[in-house]
């Protein structure tokens, strides 16, 4: 029951400021409504008590990311305050598709089996994650890092392109 | 209850009480002080100068390099939390994993130095 | 129904927790700074209102409640007033995994979560988001740069932050502030690991006062430079709020720096007659200025306090130790001591260092801090793990 509740409360906070992020007429105030949204899907981790993930969601979502984009959005004509048109001609044809597509994953949902999974949910705290990931993900782990070294690399030559 | 929802409860509480406790000199404020709407007092303060042109500046890719680089090194140090807290149980292969990590890393530190990111100016 | 319960408890904390910030924090936080700023600048600082000037602040948050909210034409109102709100409940938000001391058994903390430290620099990064929407609601050219620069100035910083913590979560093996404190009983973390511990300190004493935009990493908001920067259209109690912030910050990084490199609450465990020697230097300290021609130097009366204090702390420790108390003075008193040294080590610092300018400050933060922090902990993993 309480957790109903709190499931609820956290899915408001999600997805009101998530309507504003796609329908204001504001880039930075639509940038801005990010934070509460990653901050309630901070809440649904500590719900499924994955607290490890919580907090870097919090420290790179909220953190890094919305600065990034923050900082991107301040720096050209957007962050000026100008109106922008979220609204156009095509509004019923959306409409139309958005509808269909809820439809079809409503039905999906209600018709599958949800089997619940045999055996003791995974380690989810700081010491299973870590053990986990120098053992038995090693390999994942070792692309990971190149990963983030090929994005770092395309990005600065990217932007070194442009001066 | 289990521990971490309501470690993470109290979190949510004490941002809420914060929220409304902050909000309580604000009232207090706008109950007290004078409110006389100058056109001079709206002005933007620009050291005496009347300001003019719109309140934007120009686009320098640097802000975006520099935060671009944290959230990739933001992500690197997100892995060596748990490292940090399970490697001493886990022995030296630990150690020589991390060190292939971070030795990955340290070369994009080292290209984004070389191509000339990290400055400023 | 055992969450509202909870809930109840958390209410209760959370405002004894912000009257305490706002109070020791913000209030006397500002008074100190005065005073101290005084101090190191040969002169008094605040002195007329109320005994020694102790009622200073209380009569400027007074006027501060009495001044017009202005707001800029054309600026964002909403995110204009939230803003504010953002930085002071950062500032709030980081004291819940702070440990205070140990009473009837319990330690006094808020919360003490699992990640403790990782908690709290999440809590530490939320507070640029607050800073750049001043910057820019403000629709002031320089409001907007100077959030922007202030924004890439603390995202530099929040690395080596990381990375000092990282190294006291390697050496502890937990994430919890309570546990770190603990694996303290042997010996500070600032003495673990002889010169790596050290740096570890500097490197995360350096980032924190970056993180807070003090001197001398306090370009972004320079008073004599920038008029106060991002927070430059902000009037009244909205600025209190600001400093409310900054200082409350500053006191979060002072006892995260006390906990993680200087024990916490836990008592400096000398034998006897170091005590005694210890307190019989501080005595001859505080019999030289006395009794010689320094007796009228106004400067030095502080040092003159503060030693016959260190006098009494020393001859009390002596006594109990040689009497076989275990913790011969109270945690609480212990962890408040070592805050406040840091934190006056923090505004020292502010009358010391000119300040940087802002390439300088990143060259500082990616070119130095960072390498220094991966080799700190590549070394340390080496010497823990391999060479064992």
């Amino acid at each position: 029951m309480g957790e109903l509740a709190a499931f609820v409360i956290l899915s408001a906070v999600i997805l009101v400021p998530a309507v504003i992020v796609v329908t204001s007429r504001n880039i930075v105030r639509s940038a801005l409504s990010l934070v509460p949204t990653f901050l309630g899907v901070t809440g649904l981790y500590v719900m499924l008590h994955a607290e490890f993930v919580a907090g870097i969601q919090v420290l790179i979502y909220a953190g890094a990311i919305t600065v990034l984009i923050l900082f991107v959005i301040m720096l050209t004509e957007g962050g000026s305050g100008t109106m922008v048109r979220q609204v156009t001609g095509q509004v019923p044809l959306g409409a139309m598709a958005a509808t269909w597509l809820a439809f079809l994953i409503l039905v999906t949902l209600s018709r599958t089996q949800w089997p619940v999974a045999a055996g003791p949910p995974p380690q989810y705290s700081v010491q299973g994650i870590g053990t986990a990931f120098l053992t038995n993900y090693v390999l994942i782990f070792e692309v990971t890092s190149l990963v983030l070294l090929i994005s770092l690399v395309g990005a600065i030559v990217i932007a070194r392109r442009e001066e | 209850m289990p521990k971490v929802v309501v470690d993470w409860l109290y979190v949510g509480v004490f941002a809420v009480v914060g929220i409304v406790l902050t909000v309580i000199p604000l009232v207090v404020v706008w109950l007290l002080a004078p409110r006389l709407s100058l056109p001079q007092k709206q002005l933007t303060y620009e050291s005496g100068v009347i300001p003019f042109g719109q309140a934007w500046a120009q686009f320098n890719v640097r802000y975006y390099l520099f935060a671009l680089i944290f959230v990739v090194f933001d992500v690197e140090v997100i892995y060596l939390y748990p490292w940090a807290t399970v490697f001493r149980d886990l022995g030296a292969f630990a150690f020589y994993e991390m060190l292939v990590f971070l030795v990955i890393l340290f070369v994009g530190l080292i290209y984004a130095w070389r191509k000339g990111a990290l400055e400023w100016v | 129904m055992p969450w509202l319960l909870e809930i109840l408890k958390a209410i209760g904390l959370a405002v004894l927790v912000f009257t305490f910030l706002a109070v020791v924090g913000a209030m006397y936080g500002v008074y100190l700074e005065r005073k101290i700023s005084g101090w190191i600048q040969a002169r008094i600082g605040p002195k007329h209102v109320g005994p020694y000037g102790l009622l200073q602040t209380i009569a400027d948050t007074v006027k501060l409640l009495q001044k017009e909210h202005i707001t800029p034409r054309r600026a964002d109102a909403m995110i204009f007033n939230t803003a504010p709100l953002i930085v002071a409940v950062a500032a709030l938000l980081d004291w819940v995994v702070i440990p205070f001391g140990t009473a009837f058994g319990r330690v006094l903390v808020v919360r003490d979560l699992n990640i403790g430290v990782l908690y709290f620099t999440a809590m530490a990064s939320i507070t640029v988001i607050g800073i750049l929407a001043a910057g820019w609601s403000s629709n002031n050219k320089y409001a907007l740069l100077g959030g922007l620069r202030s924004a890439s100035q603390m995202i530099s910083y929040e690395i080596p932050l990381a990375l000092g913590i990282l190294w006291v979560a390697m050496v502890a093996g937990t994430l919890s502030t309570v546990g770190i404190v603990e694996a303290q009983r042997g010996g500070w973390f600032l003495f673990k690991v002889p010169p790596l511990g050290l740096l570890a300190a500097v490197l995360f004493l350096a980032a924190a006062t970056a993180e807070v935009n003090r001197v001398p990493f306090d370009l972004p908001e320079a008073e004599s430079e920038l008029v106060a920067g991002y927070f430059a259209e902000y009037t009244g109690m909205r600025f209190a709020l600001f400093q409310l912030g900054e200082y409350g910050e500053m006191f979060g990084m002072a006892a995260l720096g006390s906990v993680l490199f200087f024990g916490g609450w836990l008592e400096p465990n000398l034998p006897a007659w170091l005590w005694v020697a210890l307190g019989l230097a501080a005595l001859g300290v505080a019999a030289f200025i006395r009794f010689s021609a320094l007796r009228t130097v106004y400067l030095l009366r502080p040092i003159l306090s503060l030693a016959t204090l260190g006098v009494v702390l020393c001859a009390v420790m002596a006594l109990g130790v040689a009497f076989g108390r275990a913790p011969v003075l109270p945690s609480l008193l212990w962890f408040f001591v070592k805050m406040f040294a840091l934190v006056f080590f923090l505004m020292w610092m502010r009358w010391t260092y000119p300040r940087l300018r802002l390439d300088q400050l990143l060259n500082l933060s990616w070119k130095v801090l960072l390498p220094a922090g991966l080799i700190n902990l590549l070394l340390t993993g080496f010497l823990l793990t391999v060479a064992r």
